[in-house]
């Protein structure tokens, strides 16, 4: 359906309306975080003062404080470091399959990239304690490496199931022109099409990248030292610190990374949905 | 020696035989065309000779080697899609070049012999060009010049004027046709418009669900078609074909004429021709009716040229027709011509 | 010598493997495919193997081997007095949430797809509580509901609702628990079914819509009769990767209220969570996590059979 444009004022009305509260109640925590980042303590913990309002003047002391005096930065480095293990991991997997099931299988193709992407929806709930347990008989328990050898796990089949629709995009003509013109089938697709499903190409990788950010419960169950932990466990387990919660770096430490990845998201949303259809559409 | 041979080639595509037992021999230089419809088999049997497909049975022999399980690199040939397939991440230059580096031509090798091939195309001011920003004409001979740069023993092309405009297609294929003649290297061209088949081809060859129909010049295809597939074809309109004592009859549409302009002439067969609709086109009249006397069943056209002043109209008995030689006889089974002698057909 | 005899050549004289690999489909498709499926293989068909056999056994975390106890380890998870809270839980948890989430992804893909001034802010906005990982945003939650200096409670005294310097406890009343853990899932599915919904309404031609406009239908009967139609099977797999999701979902709970208060607020995979990890029994965690397992088959066969009509299109 192309772009709809309200056209009767009431259409207007109820559209603002309606954009505005959606973000409202999304935005509305992400506010608060923001608001109660910059505060002092005494202004926070006054339950008497208007929590909308900074009464005393802002202080970066907690960001600073979150900064210097926790491994804050040091869970973000070691997400920076799995994820880009993990989408080289990926892409050296998931883009060999997903052109072999895009151009050289033909039906079966589309039936086992039905079944890989059906791999992504194996829960890690489900998948958690195996895996603890074969991490701990590798020897790999407590390291950020066991989460890079398991992140992939459903890295994979999102990439491949991706990948699929965007090599398919590319005219089956440009590979077979080169292969006349004098190359193997994979140095054709090497040099003309990957080239070509760069944009493609690059959307996975973004999306991999801020995949690894967001699993919870492997990085729970496999990793227990401060210095191995990713932002996602280290910021509910060792920030929070027994009973006493440090709110306003907790804050900072949640809107740092919220933001830049809402970014990166937004910027790419467009090319994911072209993904995601290209990937359902049979090519 | 031929220079494309194909023997008993077949391809099946699951029960579908789309290719169904082809010899084929190429002349030296020569200008072939398969001409069919939709589906006849003529771009599988062209994929087949480029070594895109692999098929199920037969053997195709280039520069006369048996080229059957080789990758297409390996035969030498060169070959321009209907899209033309230029790579538009890269500067016409560097299209041209493709095949040079993936040959392992040394580099500094590589510009003269793409400037080499642009200007045999006169494309030597595009060079640093991307596809994007070139008219249809312009690709088609970029596309041609990264084919020439090879040198290959056959070109082979895949309807590469279906994609231009109207307009543009008479222009373009004059300049094909003017560039094959001038570097004189074997061509296999593919095309369902038989205009361009007529215009272009040394030796056209029909094909029809997976087999050759027949195959000659332009004048054996039109003036003595081997069976009635290649008659209707071939030809706009195409031949009239009227059953007559249990055999069919067949003349093409220009040769039956109105008595009144042709007067008699010896052997001509004259036809009663009811006439239902006639189209006034400026060059030519198409009159259409049919012969109650004959085969009041069949409809008939004829094509009078715009010089044959004759009034013809609805509703009118006329007396017509056609010269003795230009009939033809074909089975009404089989379809294929039984005044046979004068056609050539590869079984 | 041309150059298509140079590359002839090469084939000619160049190993005969390698050029029977390169350039044999047959072969190139497996052997790419290959890698991603033993890896895959290992990763998550294997793991989920052993999850069937610890199930099935009485293997801890400090066990050296696995003995096979049939239905046992089955029967103690059931006995367990918390589990069927915890069942009882998660579907209260995922079918309220999707309910939700079904009907205002269906409202926000509208807003979305039309056009309006700050329609790349909203979506920004829209779009963070799906792409902040989990963790991170429970944390913003648990301090938005924290019992004494939550924002809601000056709007509850604004309004009247509590009585000035009364606070509402949100994560500490069995119900209101459930609640709050109810509107975090929402509020963070929410932006991925309604980009899933919005894929599908840019995917509805434009023409159908116009031509019942030119028709006469109005609005609301276009909306209802043919939009919403068109839509449904792109709501029903949004809403299937909704249920598949929040079913085994264990962020929330385990951030906002661990479960509580007492087994409130349980779930199965944090349970599950909570008897294996924490507990160590890596068997009784499994039989809970797999109990999830039949409801899960069940919907991906669903799904699979909308993913091969949706092909067949």
């Amino acid at each position: 359906m192309a772009a709809a444009t309200a056209r009767t004022v009431r259409g207007k009305i109820a559209l603002y309306t309606l954009a505005i509260a959606f973000a409202v109640l999304a935005g509305f925590p992400f506010l608060w975080a923001a608001l109660t980042m910059f505060r002092q303590n005494a202004d926070l913990y006054d339950p008497t003062h208007n929590p909308f309002v900074l009464t005393r003047p802002a202080t970066f002391s907690h960001i600073t404080d979150l900064l210097k005096n926790t491994p804050y930065l040091q869970f973000i480095l070691n997400n920076l470091v799995i994820g880009l293990a993990v989408v080289v991991i990926t892409l050296a997997l998931s883009l060999p399959a997903a052109y072999a099931l895009a151009r050289l299988m033909g039906r079966w193709g589309e039936r086992i990239g039905i079944a890989i992407f059906v791999t992504y929806l194996v829960p890690p709930t489900l998948l958690f304690l195996p895996l603890s347990r074969l991490i701990t008989v590798i020897g790999l328990q407590d390291s950020i490496w066991s989460l890079v050898i398991v992140y992939p796990g459903f890295t994979i089949p999102l990439s491949t199931w991706l990948l699929m629709g965007f090599l398919r995009s590319v005219p089956r003509d440009i590979e077979e022109q080169a292969q006349v013109d004098g190359y193997s089938r994979l140095e054709a697709v090497v040099r003309t099409v990957f080239p070509l499903a760069l944009p493609g190409i690059i959307t996975v990788v973004v999306f991999t990248f801020t995949l690894t950010m967001q699993d919870f419960i492997y990085a729970l169950a496999f990793v227990s030292s401060s210095s191995s932990m990713t932002v996602s466990v280290g910021v509910p387990t060792v920030l929070i610190r027994g009973d006493v919660f440090y709110w306003q770096s907790l804050m900072a430490s949640a809107i740092i990374v919220a933001i830049p990845v809402a970014l990166l998201y937004n910027v790419f949303l467009g090319r994911f949905i072209q993904g995601f259809t290209l990937g359902a559409v049979k090519g | 020696m031929a220079v494309v041979e194909t023997k008993s080639l077949h391809k099946k595509f699951g029960a579908v035989a789309a290719v169904d037992g082809i010899d084929l021999e190429t002349e030296e230089g020569e200008y072939l065309v398969l001409l069919g419809p939709s589906g006849c088999g003529k771009t599988t049997l062209l994929r087949l000779i480029a070594g895109l497909e692999h098929p199920s049975d037969g053997d195709v022999l280039i520069g006369g080697q048996v080229v059957t399980h080789l990758p297409p690199r390996a035969r030498q040939i060169a070959m321009v899609f209907q899209s033309y397939a230029l790579y538009p991440h890269k500067t016409v230059f560097a299209n041209i070049a493709f095949p040079l580096a993936a040959a392992g031509v040394p580099k500094d090798e590589r510009p003269d012999k793409v400037r080499w091939a642009a200007g045999r195309l006169g494309i030597d001011k595009l060079l640093d060009r991307r596809p994007r920003q070139l008219s249809g004409g312009e690709r088609q001979r970029v596309a041609l010049a990264r084919a020439l740069v090879r040198e290959p023993q056959v070109f082979l092309l895949d309807e590469p004027l279906s994609n231009l405009d109207a307009k543009l297609r008479s222009a373009a294929r004059d300049e094909l046709k003017e560039f094959q003649q001038r570097v004189a290297i074997t061509t296999i061209y593919v095309t369902h418009d038989q205009v361009e088949a007529m215009g272009l081809g040394d030796r056209i060859a029909v094909l029809n669900e997976g087999r050759v129909q027949q195959i000659g010049s332009p004048n054996e295809i039109y003036h003595h078609p081997a069976n009635t597939f290649v008659a209707t074809f071939v030809g706009s309109p195409p031949m009239n074909l009227l059953t007559r004592d249990g055999k069919l009859l067949g003349f093409r549409p220009e040769q039956f004429l109105p008595v009144a302009a042709v007067g008699e002439r010896p052997g001509q067969v004259v036809f009663d021709f009811a006439v239902t609709r006639v189209e006034n086109l400026g060059s030519d009249r198409y009159v259409y009716g049919h012969l109650p006397a004959v085969d009041p069943e069949a409809k008939v056209i004829a094509k009078l040229p715009s010089t044959v002043t004759t009034p013809v109209y609805v509703g009118d008995r006329v007396p017509f027709a056609v010269g003795g030689g230009d009939l033809r006889y074909f089975d009404q089974q089989s379809g294929a011509r039984t005044d046979a002698g004068e056609a050539k057909v590869t079984p | 010598m041309t150059v298509a005899q140079r590359s002839a050549d090469e084939i000619a004289l160049g190993p005969r493997r390698e050029r029977f690999l390169l350039d044999s489909d047959r072969l190139l498709g497996p052997a790419l495919l290959a890698p991603a499926v033993v890896y895959l293989l290992l990763v998550v068909a294997y793991p989920l193997v052993l999850a069937f056999l610890y199930a099935f056994s009485d293997v801890t975390t400090g066990s050296q081997s696995l003995h096979f106890v049939g239905f046992q380890t089955f029967i103690a998870a059931v006995q367990d007095p918390v589990f069927l809270t915890t069942l009882r839980n998660t579907f209260v948890f995922t079918a309220l949430t999707q309910l939700f989430v079904v009907l205002f992804s269906t409202v926000l893909a509208f807003v979305l797809t039309a056009n309006f001034r700050g329609r790349w802010f909203v979506r920004f906005l829209v779009l963070m509580p799906w792409t902040t990982p989990v963790a991170l945003s429970a944390v913003i939650w648990l301090w938005m509901l924290d019992s004494i200096f939550s924002p809601f409670d000056w709007f509850a005294q604004l309004l009247g609702i509590v009585p000035p310097g009364g606070h509402i406890v949100f994560l500490g009343q069995s119900g209101l628990a459930m609640g709050s853990i109810i509107a975090l899932q929402v509020w963070r599915v929410l932006p991925l079914a309604t980009v899933i919904l919005m894929a599908g309404l840019t995917a509805i031609p434009a023409d159908v819509s116009d031509a019942a406009e030119v028709d006469g239908a109005g609005f609301w009967r276009r909306l209802f009769g043919i939009t919403l139609p068109l839509l449904s099977p792109v709501m029903t797999v949004a809403l299937l990767f909704g249920i598949v999701f929040t079913f085994t979902d264990m962020a929330a709970v385990f951030v906002l209220t661990g479960g509580g208060p007492g087994n409130a607020t349980q779930v199965l995979a944090s349970w599950a969570f909570y008897k294996g990890i924490n507990g160590g029994n890596l068997s009784v965690g499994a039989a809970d996590a797999l109990i999830m397992f039949p409801v899960l088959l069940g919907l991906a066969a669903i799904l699979l059979r909308i993913a091969s009509r949706a092909e067949v299109n």
